[in-house]
């Protein structure tokens, strides 16, 4: 079993890890900024030419959706689970 | 043309008619080998047009085999190799059966070439389908399959109501684009039959219902066909129907939400159907090349990524017999390579580059770009996040992490799944990411030429900074994320106490005018009566009685020969009507086959 063994290894070293995804979103934001690697001749408006642009866009729609959505099921439309029972 | 059009379906049905006949050890050769010998009649279909039949002053198109169909048909076929395989455990016979039947009806209704024999297979979906619901054979199964049914004979009522005046106005059955620009209520309704399966709020609620509700491999079967054979019909009718677009859109953001309320796993993906097919059905209103081109790459690639995602929390379902994560948590260490499999599945649905929804779902936001339709491009990246957050990452961090809720026998009874679950499992996998990393292998299958490069610096940076802060967004707010045990009122709420408001409507407003009328009767009608029944009296006697005498005998010695064949439960009554049902359309279609010039 080589793959449970593989996600207790990365679970014990969470530290590490997580760190690790880290230095990758700062890479990535980073790499965004250059021209010569990212070129943006592709992007539809003029916002998207902001380096990083994406990813604000990405963490705002996440924090958005969860609130939202939560709002939503709170007023009301969530109910118990034997709700449509007689 | 040859004399003798093999029809893929025609081997299904065959199949799925003898399945139940043959000896049990030979019935996993059989499922095996059924399922390919049909993908591989899909695969040898030349072009054209095949099939035509007279009937009556119909002209019946069964074969339309053209660029759209053939890759629809191809999807569905492969489709029905690995659900069959995910299923090759399952005892009951006529479980696969019905599978196949729902299939068949799919690939017939996907080589339809006029609106009846579309209307035909369409039906035939519906009611092979709901069988896959009722063979879970929970006590709310039941209901819920009663709910799918009627829900899709009012679409097919629709559909067929739009079809019927469409004939009369034009004279013709031919299934191709209607006019889209000045569409009649004849279009309206065919395309509420369509958009209902395709699951289009308000007309969803069905979806969510049904596939949280069916086994665990028939929810696989079951979010493969209905929807997408819908959408391959609303390419066909309805491409450029502008209303589409904001349907769809709509429809993307609308499961988004739902999803994060969802305590279900299966409920939750189900939600998450209505999404991804929101992004065909808004390409599908915008009608450009590339749209379509991007509804229906998007459509090859939903199947299998959604089929898998299904595997996996059917695996769990089927082992542990839960589904809900307030139920289940930190199974990671009994079920890695399930967890595994979903999470390709996950990533796919999410578009990660390198696995299919990436070469798929951003073909349709680019054609909302270049219409220069902004706020779809940005509402539907506005869903993507939402997809990553729930199936790449509530899906499987609820179930194979995050806290364990397992009860101590939930708990034991996790394990892998059998071996050809992991082999559906693993092949569905190797083909997200195989068309994720070579995309002219789905490219080169789409109805127009494709002029789209997904692996653009641009594109790739664009999809990995979404993704990633979306992740960053759900580990922050991960507290507000816990599954709550609770169910969310959708628009089944009307019918569901609407259907109650009319069992009371029945039991007392009408009662209770029943026993006034009678009260009415008693005493204004009484004495007249009496008179009028004494004179009668004498009449009936001599008269009457001697010929209703007669017939009544007749009558009871049918009833009891009836009375012995019938078993009484209803849902043997309604397989066995099925099963004659489904065998007279065989005949019909071999009939009309061979005998087809």
């Amino acid at each position: 079993m080589k793959l449970l063994a593989l996600i207790e290894f990365l679970r014990r070293h969470l530290r590490t890890v997580v760190i690790l995804c880290l230095a990758l979103l700062v890479l990535l934001l980073l790499v965004d900024a250059v021209p010569a690697i990212v070129d943006k001749h592709h992007a539809h408006t003029k916002p998207e030419h902001i380096p990083g642009f994406w990813a604000g866009f990405g963490f705002v729609a996440c924090v958005l959706i969860v609130y939202v959505s939560k709002w939503f099921g709170h007023a009301g439309i969530m109910q118990r689970e034997d709700y449509y029972d007689e | 043309m040859s004399d003798l059009w093999l029809h893929p379906s025609l081997i299904l049905l065959l199949g799925a008619l003898l399945l139940p006949l043959l000896p049990e050890r030979l019935r996993k050769g059989w499922l095996l080998l059924i399922p390919i010998l049909t993908f591989a009649r899909i695969v040898a279909l030349a072009k054209g047009t095949f099939g035509v039949v007279h009937f009556l002053q119909f002209t019946l198109t069964f074969g339309r085999v053209d660029a759209l169909s053939s890759v629809f048909a191809y999807i569905m076929g492969l489709m029905c190799i690995l659900g069959t395989l995910y299923g090759l455990h399952v005892k009951r016979a006529v479980e696969h059966s019905v599978a196949w039947t729902y299939v068949a009806g799919s690939l017939g209704a996907i080589f339809a070439g006029d609106l009846l024999t579309l209307f035909l297979f369409w039906e035939l979906m519906a009611f092979s389908s709901v069988f896959l619901i009722w063979f879970r054979g929970r006590e709310q199964s039941l209901a819920t399959g009663y709910r799918y049914l009627l829900v899709h004979v009012a679409g097919g009522v629709a559909l067929l109501a739009g079809i019927i005046l469409h004939y009369h106005a034009t004279g013709s059955l031919a299934f191709n684009l209607f006019d889209v620009h000045h569409p009649d209520l004849a279009a309206w309704l065919i395309m509420t039959g369509f958009i209902l399966n395709a699951a289009v709020p308000p007309l969803h609620a069905w979806l969510p219902d049904a596939y949280g509700e069916a086994t665990f491999n028939g929810s696989v079967f079951m979010c493969a066909f209905t929807t997408k054979t819908a959408v391959y019909a609303l390419i066909r009718g309805f491409a450029g129907l502008e209303i589409l677009t904001v349907l769809g859109v709509i429809m993307a953001l609308y499961g988004v939400v739902y999803a994060v309320l969802e305590n279900d796993s299966r409920r939750l993906l189900a939600y998450h159907i209505i999404s991804q097919v929101g992004y065909m059905v808004a390409a599908v209103g915008l009608g450009t090349e590339l749209a379509i081109n991007g509804a229906v790459a998007h459509a090859f690639a939903h199947i299998l990524y959604k089929g898998l995602l299904f595997m996996g929390c059917g695996s769990v379902l089927f082992m542990t017999g839960k589904s809900k994560f307030t139920d289940l948590g930190g199974l990671y260490a009994k079920m890695p390579w399930t967890f595994a499999f979903t999470l390709i599945g996950g990533l796919s649905i999410s578009a990660f580059p390198l696995f299919s929804g990436f070469v798929s779902k951003s073909m349709i936001v680019q054609a909302g770009f270049e219409e220069h339709k902004l706020w779809v491009g940005f509402l539907l990246m506005l869903a993507s996040a939402g997809t990553f957050l729930h199936t790449g990452l509530k899906v499987p961090y609820f179930i194979w992490f995050g806290k364990n809720h397992c009860a101590k026998e939930t708990w034991e009874r996790a394990a892998e799944p059998p071996w050809n679950m992991i082999a559906a499992m693993a092949v569905t996998s190797f083909l997200c990411i195989f068309i994720g990393c070579y995309t002219p292998y789905l490219y080169r299958m789409l109805p127009y030429p494709v002029d789209y490069e997904p692996y653009t610096s641009y594109h790739v940076s664009e999809t990995l900074q979404i993704l990633l802060f979306t992740a960053v967004g759900f580990f922050l707010l991960i507290k507000k994320l816990e599954p709550e045990a609770k169910i969310s009122l959708d628009l089944d709420w009307p019918y569901r106490i609407g259907g109650r408001a009319f069992l009371w409507l029945a039991k007392k407003p009408v009662q209770f005018i029943d026993t006034f009328v009678g009260e009415i009767y008693r005493v204004g009608g009484l004495v007249p009566l009496m008179v009028t029944a004494r004179l009668s009296a004498v009449f009936d006697n001599s008269v009457i009685d001697g010929a209703v005498d007669g017939f009544a005998n007749a009558f009871r010695s049918l009833g009891g020969r009836l009375r012995s064949a019938q078993r009484g439960a209803l849902q043997e009554s309604l397989t066995v009507a099925f099963g004659l049902g489904a065998v007279l359309v065989l005949l019909l279609v071999l009939f009309l086959n061979v005998f087809a010039r």
